[in-house]
């Protein structure tokens, strides 16, 4: 195995862990992603401590219950009376994964402490959990609608190459108008015609189809060269001579040769489309409150106190980050061996 | 001049097409501007019919868009429901600014990378190369939103640098130099998020299309016969590799408007950004028309320029065309 393939797979199947743990977003996070707490907005993350105050080390981490200082809205202290011990597949608010319903999380204290890794928001939400909890909008739209684009991408490029005569003009044309937009100008243009205000469940879906359908273009229009070029190799023509099908053609011998340039496509495109999705909330446009994607969560730094105040109200943001270099990465990878393999 | 009358020609035709679109789907969208009085009870039914028969609300569709043309042609561009005037009269000034964002920050952004990626390609494989590589790699996984809520910050923090705006609220009583001092000072971070956007992209590109020619046998030959290394990279190098890049110029400004849109909203520049983002939260859609047309308007110039560039740079595609 060449060392390009062993990236591939190594990216890939980092990626597909990411993604899958998502599911889990429920079971990881503490607490319910729309539990608030009124008295605690703007907590910065719990401190987890490991030395009690009379100097006793204890191995498994522990928290103090925090309580605002008297006098001041934001500012937090923490009651050293006693302390909380982290524990874990401890019982929890209830949530369901893939249907099934349970009420163990990964990890927690008992009540009335808390444990916030990243924070509070303006209502007093954990922010990890609704981390958690959005990466299930964010990050699964990004991967449907690049699904979605690459689909209808590869259905008219292969037409269009494959066909040729008014068919390749017709989607090629077309194509052009799509291109001849800034692709965030066309977004919010084909946005804006539809509702501003609907149910986040709706919301989601129409925001994946939007991107997707916005989409198309670019990979149809890198398929269609592909398809030109493959159709007129030999063994393609020898098995037209043969008497192939077009479908058998196609599915047999042009779209296997098409498959690198589909995944490297879909490499490069789920992050541009998780970002699209982001945008979109963050402007309020896209899936809103109260259920969480990064979008809706960063764009409480809208507010000049949570931005100047609160570090992590930024971490919806800068997980982008990570996400990103995964993608990147596979992307690259994937290019080189499918210049590998070409060449 | 044949070639560039045809892009033009081409750019125009695109531009039409890009009209067509709109309006039908404009005319798919469900509830328009005028749903939202009909629910208010101050506001008689009599009085929103006369409305809609004003601005031809009820006609079909391809009158609805010859009365579109004809305010084109008016110098109008349709009217806007939400501010009540000609959209024309509200676009130029976003418009201009949006320019005024994008020119100089595209500017500084090629002038930042032609010599790092260059400098990089000589470098090739060293550690100088690999920083930068290191570097480039890590700018682009920071997402355009993330980079300018980032630089509000900074803006925050240091005091140094107007948080958002384009202009002081004393702009009109200060004398000219002050003014263009003024506007540089509200330019810089929004056109440095711009710029730390498109740098890694274009450096990569600067690189990789630089390493190209430098392996080409006329540059090693020049090299054996003593030109300095500095002279053969500058001048004879990157004069090769130009028609990439210039090629690239044409590509990225679509890039560019879509970050320059996020930019422009989070630092609250006065825009086409946040001039889109009002009129979709307002519904008013000839204004949304107005505002895509002008973007796509604005990326064909820049194709066109780069096209143009093209032609006089490079004399293969001179030669093409006779």
């Amino acid at each position: 195995m060449s060392a390009a393939s062993r990236q591939v797979r190594a990216w890939a199947s980092l990626l597909v862990i990411l993604n899958a743990s998502v599911v889990f977003a429920g079971f990881i996070a503490p607490y319910a992603p729309n539990e608030q707490n009124r008295n605690l907005p703007f907590a910065g993350p719990t401190r987890l401590h490991f030395v009690e105050t009379t100097g006793q080390f204890h191995l498994r981490p522990f928290v103090y219950l925090v309580v605002s200082t008297p006098g001041s809205v934001d500012k937090y202290e923490e009651d050293r009376s006693r302390r909380y011990p982290v524990r874990f597949l401890i019982r929890g608010a209830r949530y369901t994964i893939a249907g099934f319903a349970a009420d163990r999380h990964l990890f927690g204290v008992e009540e009335p402490a808390k444990v916030f890794l990243f924070g509070t928001d303006q209502f007093g939400r954990d922010v990890f959990s609704r981390l958690l909890v959005g990466a299930q909008i964010s990050l699964v739209a990004g991967v449907l609608a690049a699904g979605l684009a690459l689909s209808l991408g590869v259905a008219l490029g292969a037409l269009a190459g494959f066909y040729g005569g008014w068919t390749d003009d017709a989607v090629m044309r077309i194509a052009e108008l799509f291109l001849a937009l800034p692709w965030l100008y066309l977004l919010l243009a084909v946005r804006s015609v539809l509702p501003l205000h609907i149910d986040p469940a709706r919301a989601f879906l129409l925001l994946v189809t939007v991107i997707g359908f916005v989409g198309w273009a670019r990979p149809a229009r890198l398929i269609r060269g592909m398809v030109l070029s493959a159709k007129r190799r030999d063994h393609v023509l020898a098995a037209r001579a043969f008497g192939a099908t077009d479908m058998y053609v196609l599915r047999r011998h042009v779209l296997p040769q098409t498959a690198g340039v589909v995944l490297t496509q879909l490499a490069v495109l789920v992050p541009r489309y998780i970002l699209a999705e982001v945008t979109l909330s963050f402007f309020g446009l896209g899936v809103a409150e109260p259920v969480p994607s990064w979008g809706n969560m960063l764009a409480a730094v809208q507010r000049y106190d949570v931005l100047t105040s609160y570090w992590w109200m930024f971490l919806p943001g800068i997980a982008l980050s990570p996400v990103f270099l995964l993608y990147y990465a596979l992307a690259n990878a994937l290019h080189e061996h499918t210049a590998l393999l070409s060449s | 001049m044949r070639y560039l009358s045809r892009r033009l020609a081409h750019g125009f035709l695109v531009l039409a097409g890009v009209s067509v679109l709109s309006f039908v789907f404009v005319a798919l969208a469900p509830g328009e501007f005028l749903n939202e009085m009909r629910l208010d009870p101050r506001i008689s039914p009599e009085m929103v019919a006369a409305l809609r028969d004003r601005y031809g609300l009820d006609q079909p569709l391809p009158l609805k868009y010859l009365h579109w043309l004809q305010s084109v042609v008016r110098g109008e561009l349709g009217f806007s429901f939400a501010y009540d005037r000609p959209v024309a009269a509200l676009l130029w000034p976003r418009a201009r600014n949006t320019l005024l964002l994008t020119v100089p920050a595209t500017l500084a952004a090629w002038l930042i990378a032609v010599p790092i990626g260059a400098w990089s390609a000589s470098q090739r494989g060293r550690w100088p190369d690999r920083v930068c590589a290191g570097t480039t790699t890590a700018l682009l996984t920071v997402p355009e939103l993330l980079l300018a809520l980032g630089l509000l910050v900074v803006a925050v923090r240091t005091g140094y640098f107007p948080i958002g705006g384009m202009r002081s609220a004393a702009f009109a009583e200060l004398r000219e130099w002050a003014k263009v001092k003024d506007l540089a000072v509200h330019l810089f971070l929004p056109a440095s998020a711009l710029i730390l956007v498109n740098l890694p992209v274009l450096i990569r590109h600067v690189r990789s299309s630089l390493i190209d020619v430098l392996a080409a046998p006329f540059i090693q030959g020049a090299h054996a016969r003593g030109v300095p290394p500095r002279r053969l990279l500058f001048r004879d190098a990157l004069r090769a590799a130009s028609n990439p890049l210039i090629s690239l110029l044409g590509l990225s400004i679509a890039g560019l408007l879509s970050t320059s849109l996020v930019v422009e909203a989070v630092m609250s520049w006065p825009g086409l950004g946040p001039l889109l983002l009002e009129a979709i939260a307002a519904r008013d859609l000839h204004l949304v028309i107005g505002a895509v047309m002008c973007s796509t308007l604005f990326l064909l110039a820049g194709n066109l320029v780069a096209d143009a560039l093209l032609y006089l740079s490079d004399p293969r595609v001179r030669a093409d065309q006779v």
